[in-house]
């Protein structure tokens, strides 16, 4: 008989170095881009510039494709239908600002602020509403089968950009960014456009509160684990469904605020603004493996530094490097940069 | 009969008469309707009901939701149009691009069907929807090679134009334009039993059972995703072979005649009203979609104008905004009726 345990030391290998960053590796994909982008960039000047609008490009992107990442990670939901939020939330975040004239209108900063708050405040009301109820109406009955939500949220995107022509009519609306955040300033001789970096701010507040809320309390903690394996917390007595609505209200919510920042920053919405941006979003949460917020930051980053770059250096590549990035990224990592892990 | 249906009839006395009746009507179009508008009418169901037909070979019996088609079918008309802009106008020229649009079309298509296919069905669905607009955007960009927006105009053989007068059968001239339409028939009438017998051979089988589950025909040891990337291809190229036709049809082809994304909601609308998995669903969805578009306009206009006092509901029923009441119908379709028309005649469910 031998209680003793085995004379012999197990050892536990580390892993090599390379191994145990290859996980981190998309995360250096940001600063590498823009480094690459100093490298072939002639002008410093030029490349701050551009800089500083990708990342505004992207942070944009990022907080409309959040939303919609979550929600497909939690429930196996495609919403084809998010780009009607979007329209929607610019279009409703234009009527205030523009029937807050004189707010925008007059040089004070809180005042414009305020204006921004509540057109903001606004559209994400009308958006996440539309959202509840798109949940209900639209993709409840198709839970579980991919074919019928692509075909019914297509079928809700179309009656929602009707209906926007019915409110609003066809035609473009024109709106001015308010008064003090029109024009540039001038750093290290590149000229930055305010609004870019306050849409670089709140697209980094929005990241970074996602994270903390995902993160560090017990919602993000039931969200986190019903993306890994909802039948697991329905199991443990959370109502995954309930979740699951409060995080498609949120992002559809969120697309409206990023509805309202695209509006702003082209300064012209049209009904179909939301399917343009679609394309782009589609290739970020693509590029960022479905489900994943963290993957669907960088993505949406690279994405947005990718089409400033290449629309600089040859005008006509812009859309089509963006294709690029996607194949060149599925071709490196099947499942996008962050893959989510599904316990099925 | 059943050898040409391929063993698929139609199930329904009432289908029956509908498909035969909308047979007839496109066999003896230019005859039962003259005029160059109804030609013209007639002439977009019988391209309509290929290109329809072949993306229901994706949709209905595949499964995969592809946003791409209308670039394949932009691809078989830029091919024709590109063809006879540097060959010269003829028969060779019409025929290698065709050719060239369909082989073009195969290829794109398989591309992306192993990049996105490999790893998730439902990333095709996204991935061909930024393509598919990247390529408009880039087609109407490249003005140098395919006219950009303003498209090409294409110079077909004399026989096919209206100048090519033949003489006269049963008081109606026959012209180029009516041979012409005859070309477009006979190749459309092709193309679709070709489809016919495809979804109707073991490879048609096949594609059905990965369609109802794709695991478990894994596991009886079919590959799926190469059947799934064959069906692909395989409606890509019919898909430009329609667009050829439209180009030697219409002798004009531009990005928003056949790449638009408004096509492709037609398409949509049509395979799912008309009954996805069905490809009599095809003809019939056409058929009623292509008269819909132009009656019930003409209808919602009288309604509007007649509730013109009302508020809100005068916009609700402008004729412009009828795809708004098509989207709902579309919706409830897929509910209510995921086999749609046909599927409700044939009595399944």
């Amino acid at each position: 008989m031998t209680d003793s345990a085995p004379t012999h030391a197990p050892t536990m290998t580390k892993l090599p170095l390379a191994e145990r960053l290859r996980p981190w590796l998309p995360v250096l994909l940001v600063p590498v881009l823009i480094v690459i982008g100093y490298l072939i960039i002639p002008s410093q000047s030029s490349w701050l510039t551009l800089t500083v609008s990708g990342l505004a490009m992207g942070m944009m992107i990022f907080v409309i494709a959040s939303g919609m990442t979550l929600v497909f990670g939690l429930m196996d939901v495609i919403n084809f239908g998010h780009g009607a939020f979007i329209s929607f939330g610019a279009f409703v975040g234009t009527t205030v600002l523009l029937a807050l004239g004189q707010m925008t209108g007059a040089p004070s900063l809180l005042l414009n602020l305020l204006a921004i708050a509540g057109a903001v405040l606004a559209a994400m009301i009308v958006t996440g509403g539309m959202g509840w109820a798109f949940e209900r109406a639209i993709v409840r009955p198709v839970y579980g089968s991919h074919l019928k939500q692509i075909l019914v949220t297509m079928g809700g995107l179309i009656v929602a950009e009707q209906l926007i022509y019915v409110i609003w009519g066809g035609h473009e609306i024109v709106i001015a960014r308010p008064e003090t955040l029109k024009g540039a300033i001038t750093f290290a001789g590149a000229a930055l456009e305010k609004y870019r970096l306050v849409a670089v701010a709140v697209g980094l507040i929005v990241f970074l509160a996602l994270r903390l809320v995902l993160r560090r309390t017990k919602l993000g903690l039931i969200v986190r684990a019903g993306v890994e394996n909802p039948e697991m917390v329905q199991a443990l007595g959370y109502n995954i469904t309930r979740v699951f609505v409060g995080v498609f209200i949120a992002g559809s919510a969120l697309a409206g605020l990023g509805g309202v920042m695209w509006a702003l920053y082209q300064e012209v919405i049209t009904a179909h603004m939301g399917n343009e941006i679609m394309i782009l979003v589609f290739i970020v949460v693509i590029i960022g493996g479905l489900g994943s917020v963290e993957g669907c930051f960088i993505g949406a980053l690279t994405v947005g530094l990718v089409q400033n770059y290449a629309a600089f250096m040859e005008p006509k590549l812009a859309l089509i490097s963006n294709i690029a990035l996607m194949v060149a990224i599925l071709m490196w990592r099947p499942m996008g940069m962050v893959p989510v892990v599904k316990a099925k | 009969m059943m050898r040409i249906l391929s063993g698929d009839s139609p199930k329904s006395p009432v289908l029956a008469v509908l498909l035969a009746l909308i047979l007839l009507a496109l066999a003896f179009a230019p005859f039962l309707f003259p005029g160059s508008r109804s030609l013209e009418t007639a002439a977009r169901i019988c391209i309509f009901i290929v290109l329809v037909a072949s993306y229901d070979l994706l949709l209905g019996y595949g499964g995969i939701v592809s946003f791409a088609h209308t670039m394949f079918f932009g691809m078989g008309a830029y091919g024709v149009a590109i063809a006879t802009a540097r060959m010269g106008t003829g028969y060779p020229a019409l025929a290698v691009g065709a050719l060239a649009g369909m082989v073009a079309a195969g290829l794109v298509a398989l591309l992306i069907a192993l990049l996105s296919l490999r790893v998730r069905a439902i990333f095709f669905a996204m991935i061909t929807l930024a393509i598919a607009s990247a390529v408009a955007v880039l087609v109407s960009q490249l003005s140098a090679i395919t006219g950009g927006e303003d498209g090409m105009n294409i110079r077909i053989p004399r026989e096919l134009t209206p100048a090519f007068r033949l003489g006269e059968v049963m008081g109606t001239g026959i012209n180029g334009k009516i041979l012409n339409y005859y070309l477009v028939f006979f190749c459309c009438l092709a193309l679709f039993l070709l489809m016919l017998r495809i979804v109707n051979s073991p490879f048609g089988r096949v594609l059905q059972a990965i369609r109802e589950n794709a695991f478990r025909a894994e596991a009886i040891g079919y590959r799926v995703v190469l059947y799934r990337a064959l069906a692909t291809c395989l409606s890509a190229m019919i898909a430009a072979l329609a667009g050829s036709l439209f180009a030697i049809w219409l002798r004009y082809v531009g990005p928003a005649t056949t790449l638009g994304m408004e096509i492709m909601m037609d398409i949509l609308l049509i395979v799912v009203i008309g009954g996805m998995g069905t490809m009599y669903g095809a003809v019939v969805g056409t058929a009623i979609f292509v008269l819909a578009q132009n009656y019930l306009k003409t209808l919602m206009g009288g309604m509007s104008e007649a509730t013109s006092a009302l508020p809100l509901i005068p916009d609700l029923l402008s004729p412009d905004r009828w795809l708004l009441w098509l989207g709902i119908l579309f919706i409830l379709s897929v509910y209510f009726f995921p086999t749609g028309i046909v599927g409700r005649l044939r009595g399944t469910r």
